[in-house]
Parts: structure tokens; C-alpha cells; sequence
């Protein structure tokens, strides 16, 4: 409770702060960080290594950046109580057009948008079948979920696809790079970030998703155009989608469909959850579901970094899960005060 | 039928407190309830009704306070718990799953079973018995949700209705029910209570009060007002205990007439929709308010809502201002300077996850898109405005709208409408579940309106409401427009003339 | 991928309608299904070689499922094929549908993964390469390169798949014969390029720069692509620094060897026809008593 007193602002400012929810996740987040730097006492040491920022702590962010991306369009279709599991298609289709168009010598100035372009596109499918025809999501967005990697595997072949590695500095940059100590793609993260929140709370878009996510009926009445708010937010995750497919084609310069980003999906379905947004729609918190990307890539780093024998690292990963959502419980966490309070008495 | 001895009380509630954040729900009150009275609960919203029984029935934990189950102490850890002590509740909104037959709906908790596994054969003539507690034939293979809300509402009494049943809590069953309904309703109330069965019955009609209860308590601002055998409490007093207000106040609200409307703002020729309703013409002027009557299911909320664009109409013309509208959605009518509050609230008026100030400000911003969002600061200016004018019971305009009580969320509604700055409002059932003295504000702030220059059109249901509010009623009858009423003409025997069916008028 | 089955399917449609039945042989393959890069290409070897030795290949595709695997095998016994080739999808549940192979006097051979049965003259042979072999010449490679002295890294294979447990095994075999070599760190890499980036920097931080690491053992060269990458990042030399030695040889890792960022990598054969259809053809003519496991060889790829 007083750490909620403290984070409830007084007056106007951050109203999505006034929710205790905002704290476990942070405090989750901290909780691995700390055990980390027990484990690996040189856990927060940060060098300079071929001209940029080296260590665990840019490594976590490093590697959270294309999952906390996808969070952040999950975030969106969220909440409009919608889902979209074709994120890691779209992304292996976007690393499939990058290889097929280096290949086919566009300037790479343009493939960068080629492959954003397709992830609109990859988005406008999925928001036409959610809002134009009225399809479930998560059936809708299977079709291209179980489709996506197939078509990947398609373009490979366009030019052959024996070998569909290549190099190229602006994409690499972008993704491995950095700028001066620090790497490319946290400050692409940082951008994209900074523009989606504009986006979203500066104008009334993020309004009328929660609006539609909490009540699409009466969010009609109310004169939103509740169809296609759906379909703009299905088109942002595919475009943000297609920004975290930069970012992991060019990191590894290959083009991998079958395997690229697998099940990014759920893990950016679980930073959302992390982040205290509830499946049933109604609410985006975007900086909490970069937390919950955070949480979840810090858990991983922590575990590779552990000497923890390979078979044991899911079981790991989903009992720490566990913790973080039951204590986001309102429930539970009653529940657990409760006892405490018993037994005071 | 008073009860002339009551032995001893089958429930007794002590010293009940409760707190939410910010608010003392319920300050030490205590009631009794006895075996085969019919105990009415009244009081404005947020009085502590609903929260009062939400600890009897086990919903709610109490803060401190006893309660006594046929004079032992008890601790009811869940409604489950409850009903298995034979107290059932019928909660105001509706609690069934529209989608599920009315079979399923109502042998779902209890469901008889054979070897484990669920017996339908002996759940169909469970089911079957319930409805026939109720005197009701149904389709039990149908789905809930394709019926009536009055039908689904003795669908809910009828679940909660068996053989152990000691006491049955009502909160608001008459909300959606016709006169005849209502009628049959209460003839099950008496024959439950001459079967030695404990009622509780909340409610804002003051008529049924008088016609089924034997005791009447008060309930304000979470204390209790009084607590009398119904014949000792005269309508007057109740009316003063429940809003603190001479009841002559309510009245002389009701009673100023204003002179007849200004230009037409909004023109309906021929508007309609097969099997919806059929075509009709209305205009509706600056300054002057038109009441829609009719029974439930006349279409009173099928012409409200052709006219606002949420039902598409597919004949006639329809102009505001001069200009003919073409399209015909929510968002246009907005646009346009058309409102309109729903009759449901909780699944067409609001988004209960947001809080009071993003439904307030989610129309007015709909009308101006999404790209130009209303400034915070803005939206905490109107949200204070229109809290304040409405008297919105709530510390500031940051809490969940879910967490409002009906009257209070009636109200946010209300004031979406409002911030839209519309030259025509729409009101369906604007005072639906709402107690005395939210409802005397809802008519102050129509008549204030109308003042303004506003049309407005009110489809109501009660009667008093119509005459009390209209200038002008239109009259309606299974699904289609039969006449108008003017000024002096408009009385509660002539609307019902007309409905009845006299060519009177 | 689909799409390449059905151009594949078409293919051997149109060689099958050309040819009639003027083949020696008629053989039935049944393969597991089209996942990955290997196994197409093992499919579409098997097939454009099929005509080289003169063999009618009928080839059906179980598409991962081993209730279609088993319709497929009953559907070549039923037609009379001269022999039957199987890669299974499972190992167990074969016994019956074996029997009725052998009752029809129709050879089985097993490629690729083997069957657990209980009577094993149910099939004639398996003809496959040997994940464990492969860990063992990669292992000796190593001890022959660092002169067995070595702290090693190692990229796994996806937890629990028999490539991984296999090239583990064998792996461990050679190096447990050499004190001084010892694995000091394992994980998971999935076989993904992405995956053996990602642990390969996590190894990097905590081993401060693989201070004292000699080498890393990668349980497939996409893996071990990933970790050049991260090496180089992390301004390591990997191949110079850092040992670095892997299975499959796959185009990439023959252009990372001539780039001296990899010193070895163990083949993982596609092109098997020429191991497979020589001892199918030679039984046909003189059944004889072959070994239970045919190995097919792997070759060892070095850096210059």
C-alpha cells in the first residue's frame, strides 16, 4: 500500500499510474535483475567493445527490443479484445522480402520500406477479415499465423533460396549497429516508442480502443467508429510487427522463415498480460508492456547466463511467469494479505 | 396480509459496516427480516441497499457487525454458501447467459445429477417445475437471450426460486416489467410469503411498496432512516425520508409547463423499417420535449433509436436543421447534433472499465475525430462541469464508471450526451432503475434543457414521467405510431385511452 | 512449403506417367514429411535418382503424421511394390504393419530414424547417418586440434530431439577421454541461427569474452552461424580465438570455412541415394543377411 500512496500522483499528470498494477511488474523486473547481480557480480558492468555499450544489462534491452515492438502492436489489438497470432509470420515474411529483394539489387533505402509496406499489408489482412468481415481474431489471425512462414518459404524461392544470407549496411546498421556508444536499434526502440505513445495518448486513438476494447456496442452509440478502430489497430501491429522483422532479419543477415521469431506471438501476449492489460480488452498500458518485454527477456538472459542445464529452462521461465501474474492477482494478493493478517492477529 | 405474530426473526443483521475507498457504505445499521413478510428496502442511490444485501446474500464482506441466521451467528463466505442456507438473491441486472437455452440457465448451479454425470432428463422437469412456480410456459430448448428482458427477469426469479428456499432477495424485479407482469409477479410474492418464505424487496416504484410489502425501511446515506408496518407510514413521510426533500418540491418541478416548442430542429417523414416499425412521421422543435409511451415491446425503443441512426431505417426522409441526412449511423446523427442515452445501460451506455471522465468526453470526442483529441485539461473541466451539474455522486471524475451505482451511471450517461453539445437529445428510459431523487434531478435537468433550446424526445415507460416532462406524446402501439397528445390534453387517462385502444385523443 | 511438395508431387507425377512401368524396380518411400531444409532435400535426392538406377519411386509424403505413414505402407504393400522404404515419423507402434509387409514378401528399409520392434527381422536393414558418429569425429577433431586441452562451449540442439542427445553423446565420448577437455557451458540454441546468437552473447558476458574458452561445439552450423556473429561483435576472432567446430555443412558454413571464421564442420549427407538404392537394388537381386544399421559416412570439412 505505501508504495501505491507514493505512485498516486496528486491531481492531474499520469492517471494510469493511480493503479497498484504498475508496481509488480516493475518490481518483478527488479527482483530478477537483483538476482542476476547476486549470481554474476559483474552482472551490471557495462564496457566499450568495438565502439559501443557492452554488457548483460545492454544485452537485455538489446534483445527485448524486437519482442517489446510486437508487445507494443499486441498491446493495441488487446485492447480492442482482439488478439493477433500471426506476428511471427509477418515477421518471417518480412525477413523472406528483405533477402529476396537484396537479391534482386533494390537500394536498400527502399527495401526498408518494401518490408515495412508488406507488414501493412500483412496487417490490413488481418484487420479486414477482424472488422470487415467480422471473423473471430484468433481465428482470423491464424489463417496467416499457419500461412505466413509457408509464403516466406515461397519468396525464398523466388530467387533460388539455396542461400538466403546477405549483407547490407543500412539494414545491419539498423539492427546491430550503433550510434555513437550506443546500439541502433534501442534508440529505433526508443523512437518507435516515443511515437506510438504520441500516437495513441496524444490524439483519441487510445480512447477509442479502450472505448471499443471495454464496449463495442455502446462504444458505437457513442458515434466511435468501432470497425475500423479495430482494423487501424490490427494494421499498427502489423507495421510494428514488420519493424521488429527488421530489426531480427538483418541481426542474424539471413532469412529464416521456418524458424524466425517463433512463438513471438506468446511472448508478447505475455508482456501485455505482464504489463497488467487483461485479455478481455478495454485497457493499453504501453509502458508497462515494455516492462513485461523487459521481464520476460531479463528471465531468459538470467537463465542462459545461470549455467542452468538446457532441459530445465522453460519449467524456470513458466514458474517465474506464475509468481509475476499471481501476484498481479488482485485476487491472490488479497487472498495472501489475508493470511498475513491472521496471523498478525 | 400483515404478519400478525412474527415469531422470531430468520435473519438479523447487526450493526453492519462496511467501507469502500473514500466512502462509508454502511454506518452500524441494523434489520431484521422475519419468516413470511415481504420487507421492502428503500433509499436514493448509494444509500446502501445494494450493499446491504450484497453481505446478506454473501457477495460482499462485511467490515464489522454481526449476522444472525435464525439466532446463531453466521459468516456467509460466498454466495454459494448462502443459498445453500436457503437465501437466494435476484440480482437488478440481469445475471443469465443470454446465449445458453433457458434450460441450462436455470439448472446450471444445481443441476441433478445420476451417476455424476448430469441428468437432463431430471434437469428438464427441474426446470419445468421453476417455471411453473411462476406460472410460466416457455420453450426451455430456446436460448435466454431471445426473449424479453421481462421474460428474462422471471427466468432469474424462477432459478433462484426451489424447495429450501427461506428467503428470496429481489433487488428491483420490476424494473422491466409491464403492468400485467408486475401483477403476476406479486401473486407469486404472496403465495411465496403465505408459504412462510422471507422477502426482501428493493425497489423505486413507491405504488408496488405500498401494494405487497408489510414493512418499509429507509435507508440514507448509509445509515437507517426508519424502519414501520406499511400502514403507519403515510406516502409523504416516505417520500421525505428517503430524499430528505418535501415531496411538494419533486412536485412543482414536475408541474411547470413551458409554452409550446420553437422551429423544428429534426423532421421524420415516413421513417421505418420493416418488421421493426412501421413508418412514422415526427418533428421534434427547439424547446420542447415529446414523450414516447406505449407498453413494453410497443416500439418506443425501436423509434428512438431509427431516429439516432442506430437501427438503419430503410424508408422515409429524415432532416435536421433544413438538411436532408443520407446516411444513417451513430456517428453521423453525432455529427450532426443528435444524441442519444440508451435504455441498457451496462451493455449499450457504458464502458465500464473506463473511468467517469473518458465516458463523458468519448462522444464529444468521437464528433471531432481522432485526430484532434480533446486537451486533459479540457476533459477534466467538462468532467468537473457536467459531475457537478448532474450531481454525479463521486469524489472527482477518475473512478471507474463500473464502480457508480445504477442511478449515478444513468447520469454519466446522461452527460456523454450533454458534452456533445447537441441541438436534439434522444432519452430511452432515462429514469430506469433509478430511485426518487436521481429521478427528480433527471426531470429538473429535462425541464432545464428544454429551457435551453433543446428538442428532446423521452421514451419512457412510466406514465407520471410523460405527463410529468412532455409537451407533446406520441403514442405507440405494437410497433407502429397511433396518434399524438398536446398540452393540456396530455393526462395519464388519455395516454392510456389510447393505448388501450379508445380512438380518443 | 507446400507450395514445394505440390511442385515436387507434380514432378513425380509426370516422370511416373512417362515412364509406365518400364522400370526394373518399383520402390514405395514413405517420408516423414517436408519440415526443415535437410529433409526436402533428402526427398528431392531420393527422387531425381531414382531414375539413374532404373527404380519406378512411388513417394509419399506422411506429412508428419504416422497414421498416414501407415495408410501409405498398406497402400504399397496392397499395390505390390518390390520394396518398401521408410523414414519414420515415431519409433514405436510398427510391429503390425511390418508383419504385413513381410507376410506380402516385400522388403522394409528403414532410413533415417529407426523403429523399435520387437522381432527386427521385420526389416531388412536401416541405411542412415549416425548423429553420434558425427559428435565423435567433431569431438576428435577437437582433441587433434587443441591437442587435448580445451574448455569447450556448446550450442544444443533442441532440448530432447535425438540429434542433440546423439551428437551430445558422441560429443562427450571422445572429449571424456582427455582430461584436460571439459564442456564449461551448454545450452540450447533450438538450431536456430537467432538461437546461437542469442546464447553465444549470453556465454560472451558470462565468461568475460570466453576468457580460457578454446573452442565451441555447435550442434548444427546455423547455430554456430549465429555465434560467429556474436563473436564478431563482441570483437572476438572466431576460428582464430576461439575454435569453432559443427554439424551439417550447409552452404554458408562452406563459405564461413574458406573465410577462416570456422575451422570444421561435420557433413550431415542429403544426397544419401547413392548409399540407399545400390543396397536395396543389390538385396532385390540376392537377399542376404545384412547388419541391422548401415552407416552412412560423414565426411569432416576443415578450414584450409
Amino acid at each position: 500500500m505505501m508504495v501505491a500512496d507514493v505512485l498516486r500522483p496528486r491531481g492531474a499528470g499520469l492517471p494510469r499510474l493511480r493503479d497498484t498494477r504498475a508496481v509488480w511488474p516493475v518490481l518483478a523486473l527488479i527482483a530478477i535483475l537483483v538476482f542476476d547481480w547476486v549470481m554474476v557480480p559483474n552482472f551490471f558492468q557495462i564496457r566499450v567493445v568495438e565502439g559501443r555499450l557492452f554488457g548483460n544489462v545492454i544485452d537485455i534491452l538489446y534483445r527485448a527490443t524486437p519482442t517489446a515492438l510486437v508487445s507494443l502492436g499486441m498491446a493495441l489489438v488487446i485492447g480492442t479484445k482482439g488478439i493477433d497470432l500471426s506476428v511471427g509470420s509477418t515477421i518471417a515474411i518480412v525477413g523472406a522480402v528483405i533477402s529476396w529483394r537484396i537479391h534482386a539489387g533494390d537500394p536498400h533505402i527502399v527495401i526498408l520500406f518494401e518490408a515495412l509496406a508488406v507488414a501493412v499489408v500483412c496487417g490490413i489482412w488481418n484487420g479486414s477479415l477482424v472488422a470487415g468481415l467480422g471473423i473471430q481474431p484468433i481465428i482470423a489471425t491464424l489463417i496467416l499465423m499457419v500461412s505466413g512462414r509457408g509464403i516466406g518459404l515461397l519468396i525464398n524461392l523466388l530467387y533460388g533460396g539455396t542461400d538466403p544470407s546477405f549483407d547490407s549496411p543500412l539494414l545491419q546498421g539498423l539492427s546491430t549497429g550503433h550510434l555513437w556508444l550506443i546500439p541502433t536499434r534501442l534508440v529505433v526502440g526508443a523512437v518507435l516508442f516515443v511515437a506510438l505513445w504520441l500516437v495513441i495518448r496524444r490524439t483519441a486513438l487510445g480512447l477509442f480502443i479502450e472505448a471499443v476494447g471495454g464496449n463495442a456496442a455502446a462504444a458505437d452509440l457513442a458515434g466511435v467508429n468501432a470497425r475500423r478502430i479495430i482494423f487501424v489497430a490490427y494494421v499498427l501491429c502489423g507495421l510494428l510487427a514488420g519493424c521488429a522483422g527488421v530489426i531480427l532479419t538483418a541481426d542474424t543477415h539471413t532469412s529464416d522463415p521456418v524458424s524466425v521469431a517463433m512463438y513471438i506471438e506468446l511472448d508478447a501476449i505475455l508482456a501485455v498480460v505482464i504489463g497488467g492489460a487483461s485479455l478481455g480488452g478495454g485497457r493499453i498500458y504501453l509502458g508497462l508492456t515494455v516492462i513485461g518485454a523487459l521481464v520476460i527477456q531479463a528471465l531468459t538472459t538470467s537463465i542462459l547466463i545461470s549455467g542452468l542445464r538446457p532441459e530445465y529452462n522453460l519449467i524456470v521461465k513458466s514458474v517465474v511467469v506464475m509468481i509475476v501474474l499471481l501476484l498481479q492477482s488482485r485476487n491472490v494478493r488479497h487472498h495472501v494479505t489475508m493470511l498475513f493478517q491472521g496471523r498478525r492477529r | 396480509m400483515t404478519t400478525g405474530t412474527p415469531t422470531a426473526p430468520l435473519i438479523e443483521m447487526r450493526e453492519i459496516r462496511k467501507a469502500y475507498p473514500g466512502v462509508l457504505a454502511l454506518d452500524d445499521v441494523s434489520l431484521d427480516f422475519y419468516p413470511g413478510e415481504v420487507h421492502a428496502l428503500l433509499g436514493e442511490n448509494g444509500a446502501g441497499k445494494s450493499t446491504m444485501i450484497k453481505i446478506l446474500t454473501g457477495a460482499l464482506r462485511r467490515d464489522a457487525g454481526a449476522v444472525l441466521l435464525a439466532g446463531k451467528p453466521t459468516d456467509f463466505a460466498s454466495t454459494a454458501a448462502a443459498q445453500a442456507m436457503g437465501i437466494s438473491p435476484v440480482y437488478q441486472e440481469v445475471n443469465l447467459i443470454p446465449a445458453m437455452s433457458v434450460l441450462k440457465n436455470l439448472t446450471l448451479e444445481k443441476a441433478p445429477t445420476r451417476w455424476g454425470m448430469v441428468s437432463w432428463r431430471g434437469a428438464r422437469a427441474m426446470a419445468e417445475a421453476k417455471l411453473a412456480r411462476l406460472g410460466l410456459t416457455l420453450d426451455i430448448d430456446k436460448p435466454v437471450g431471445s426473449y424479453s428482458l421481462a421474460i428474462q427477469q422471471l427466468v432469474a426469479i424462477a432459478r433462484a426460486l426451489d424447495d429450501t428456499t427461506r428467503m428470496l432477495v429481489l433487488d428491483e424485479p420490476t424494473a422491466s416489467l409491464d403492468a400485467s407482469e408486475v401483477a403476476a409477479l406479486f401473486d407469486i410474492l404472496r403465495d411465496l410469503r403465505a408459504r412462510g418464505i422471507a422477502i426482501v424487496f428493493i425497489t423505486h416504484f413507491l405504488n408496488q411498496v405500498y401494494e405487497i410489502s408489510d414493512r418499509i425501511t429507509v435507508l440514507r446515506n448509509g445509515q437507517r432512516v426508519g424502519t414501520g408496518l406499511v400502514g403507519e407510514i403515510s406516502r409523504q413521510d416516505l417520500i421525505t425520508m428517503m430524499i430528505g426533500r418535501e415531496l411538494s418540491e419533486v412536485e412543482a418541478v414536475a408541474r411547470v409547463r413551458d409554452t409550446a416548442g420553437g422551429a423544428p430542429v429534426m423532421t421524420a417523414g415516413g421513417v421505418g423499417r420493416k418488421r421493426t416499425l412501421a413508418p412514422f412521421d415526427l418533428t421534434l422543435r427547439a424547446g420542447e420535449a415529446v414523450g414516447l409511451a406505449g407498453l413494453l415491446g410497443s416500439g418506443r425503443t425501436e423509434l428512438a433509436k431509427l431516429l439516432f441512426g442506430a437501427i438503419r431505417r430503410d424508408s422515409g426522409t429524415l432532416t435536421l436543421g433544413g438538411t436532408d441526412i443520407r446516411a444513417t449511423s451513430p456517428r453521423h446523427s453525432l455529427a450532426h447534433g443528435v444524441a442519444f442515452c440508451p435504455e441498457d445501460r451496462k451493455t449499450e451506455g457504458l464502458v465500464g472499465e473506463l473511468t467517469i471522465r473518458e465516458n463523458i468526453v468519448l462522444s464529444m470526442q468521437a464528433k471531432q475525430g481522432w485526430l484532434r483529441r480533446v486537451r486533459y485539461r479540457d476533459q477534466l473541466r467538462i468532467a468537473d462541469d457536467m459531475i457537478r451539474a448532474l450531481g454525479i455522486a463521486t469524489p472527482d471524475g477518475e473512478k471507474q464508471v463500473s464502480q457508480l451505482s445504477g442511478g449515478n451511471q444513468q447520469k454519466v450517461v446522461l452527460a456523454r450526451a450533454l458534452a456533445s453539445s447537441p441541438k436534439v437529445l434522444i432519452l430511452d428510459e432515462p429514469t430506469r432503475g433509478i430511485d426518487v431523487g436521481a429521478h427528480a434531478d433527471i426531470l429538473t435537468l429535462i425541464r432545464k434543457l428544454c429551457d435551453r433550446g433543446l428538442a428532446l424526445l423521452v421514451a419512457s415507460s412510466e406514465l407520471d414521467e410523460i405527463v410529468a416532462t412532455s409537451d407533446r406524446v406520441a403514442v405507440l402501439r405494437d410497433r407502429a405510431m397511433i396518434g399524438e397528445l398536446v398540452g393540456a390534453g396530455i393526462t395519464r387517462d388519455t395516454i392510456i385511452g389510447m393505448i388501450a385502444g379508445d380512438d380518443g385523443g | 512449403m507446400s507450395f514445394k511438395t505440390i511442385l515436387a508431387g507434380t514432378a513425380l507425377a509426370f516422370s511416373t506417367l512417362a515412364a509406365g512401368s518400364a522400370w526394373a524396380e518399383t520402390i514405395g518411400f514413405s517420408q516423414v514429411g517436408s519440415e526443415g531444409d535437410w529433409r526436402p532435400a533428402f526427398s528431392a535426392n531420393m527422387q531425381n535418382e531414382a531414375a539413374t538406377y532404373g527404380i519406378d519411386l512411388k513417394f509419399a509424403d506422411a506429412q508428419g503424421k504416422q497414421e498416414e505413414q501407415l495408410r501409405a505402407v498398406r497402400a504399397f504393400i496392397a499395390q505390390g511394390v518390390d520394396a518398401i522404404i521408410i523414414a519414420p515419423v515415431v519409433v514405436t507402434g510398427w510391429d503390425q504393419v511390418l508383419q504385413e509387409a513381410k507376410d506380402a514378401n516385400i522388403p522394409v528399409f528403414l532410413v533415417d530414424r529407426d523403429v523399435d520392434v520387437a522381432d527386427k527381422s521385420l526389416y531388412v536393414t536401416r541405411i542412415s547417418a549416425d548423429f553420434n558418429l558425427e559428435g565423435k569425429i567433431a569431438g576428435a577433431w577437437l582433441a587433434q586440434a587443441s591437442l587435448g586441452n580445451c574448455k569447450i562451449v556448446e550450442l544444443q540442439g533442441t532440448t530432447g530431439s535425438a540429434p542433440a542427445i546423439e551428437r551430445n553423446a558422441g560429443f562427450q565420448a571422445i572429449i571424456d577421454q582427455f582430461p584436460n577437455m571439459e564442456i564449461v557451458q551448454t545450452q540450447s540454441g533450438d538450431f536456430t541461427t537467432e538461437g546461437g546468437k542469442k546464447v553465444m552473447e549470453a556465454f560472451i558476458k558470462s565468461t568475460n569474452n570466453l576468457e580460457g574458452i578454446c573452442a565451441s561445439f555447435a550442434h548444427n552450423d546455423n547455430m554456430q552461424l549465429g555465434a560467429i556473429q556474436a563473436m564478431k561483435e563482441a570483437g572476438l576472432n572466431p576460428g582464430t580465438d576461439i575454435k569453432m567446430v559443427s554439424v551439417d555443412y550447409v552452404p554458408a558454413m562452406a563459405d564461413a570455412l574458406a573465410a577462416g571464421e570456422a575451422n570444421a564442420s561435420v557433413e550431415l549427407r542429403s544426397a544419401v541415394a547413392e548409399y540407399i538404392y545400390p543396397v536395396i537394388l543389390d538385396y532385390l537381386k540376392a537377399p542376404s543377411d545384412l547388419p541391422k544399421w548401415i552407416v552412412i559416412p560423414s565426411d569432416l570439412h576443415v578450414a584450409n
